[in-house]
């Protein structure tokens, strides 16, 4: 496992693809695969920012990630307000263009995207952690 | 993330290069909405040479989707997506708000 910490801040998500896709790529995962986890942990991370750190000007992002067995586990650990994914309702896909949402659609593309996504929260020491798991086809 | 804007008679074509994220997905919905404030409602946007587009373009591009559509004044459709991003967009059901084109001249003969 490597590990990188971030500035939670939206500029740094070209980074934080790279780091992701250098390692995907390492590990033996094809374009398109890496494309989808680049884009995973595009979401993951930029819904941390968005809400975990809404307000938060300051707020660190820390990303390990690793390949070992064709599985790739990427884990995002923040310190801001626990924001759970599992809690965000799926967005009408069929919706018509007036009703249609915006809102969990990087969440929802989060979930197709990757094999397993587990979040905990641990609000005494102040960490969040999200890990997602993706098997090399 | 590069953008370009092209004037057609009967549309404007927007180019957008590169990679579009939550960082520079603001700057490409500037410049639907400025399209938009400068009256022009049938745009075909040009994604030939995009690399990337998270969540936060498809927002973009569905932002500009409701204010073109409004009062049949106009449309955005989609012209060159390269085959990663057709593929997250059709996992995010947006194929079915956009027409795609094969070639940006097809998509411009739409209009």
């Amino acid at each position: 496992m490597q590990t990188v910490q971030f500035a939670a801040k939206f500029e740094y998500l070209d980074e934080i693809r790279e780091f992701v896709g250098n390692i995907a790529r390492a590990g033996g995962f094809n374009d398109k695969e890496i494309y989808n986890i680049q884009l995973a942990t595009d979401e993951a991370a930029s819904n941390i920012i968005e809400h975990a750190y809404e307000g938060v000007g300051d707020g660190l992002l820390e990303i390990s990630c690793g390949v070992q067995g064709g599985v790739i586990t990427i884990i995002l650990v923040d310190h801001g307000e626990p924001f759970d994914p599992s809690e965000v309702p799926t967005p009408d896909l069929k919706a018509d263009l007036s009703e249609r949402k915006i809102g969990g659609l990087g969440i929802f593309l989060m979930r197709k995207l990757m094999d397993e996504i587990h979040y905990s929260a641990e609000p005494k020491k102040n960490r969040n952690t999200l890990k997602m798991i993706k098997r090399r086809g | 993330m590069e953008i370009a804007v092209q004037e057609f008679k009967h549309c404007d074509m927007i180019t957008v290069s590169g990679r579009v994220d939550s960082a520079t997905a603001p700057k490409l919905a500037q410049a639907l909405e400025a399209a938009n404030e400068g009256g022009k409602y049938k745009l075909v946007i040009n994604m030939e040479g995009l690399e990337y587009m998270s969540s936060a373009g498809f927002r973009a591009l569905l932002a500009a989707q409701r204010n073109c559509k409004k009062y049949n004044r106009g449309e955005v459709v989609l012209a060159s997506v390269p085959d990663r991003i057709r593929d997250a967009l059709e996992l995010a059901g947006f194929t079915e708000l956009f027409k795609t084109f094969d070639d940006p001249i097809s998509a411009v003969g739409h209009f």
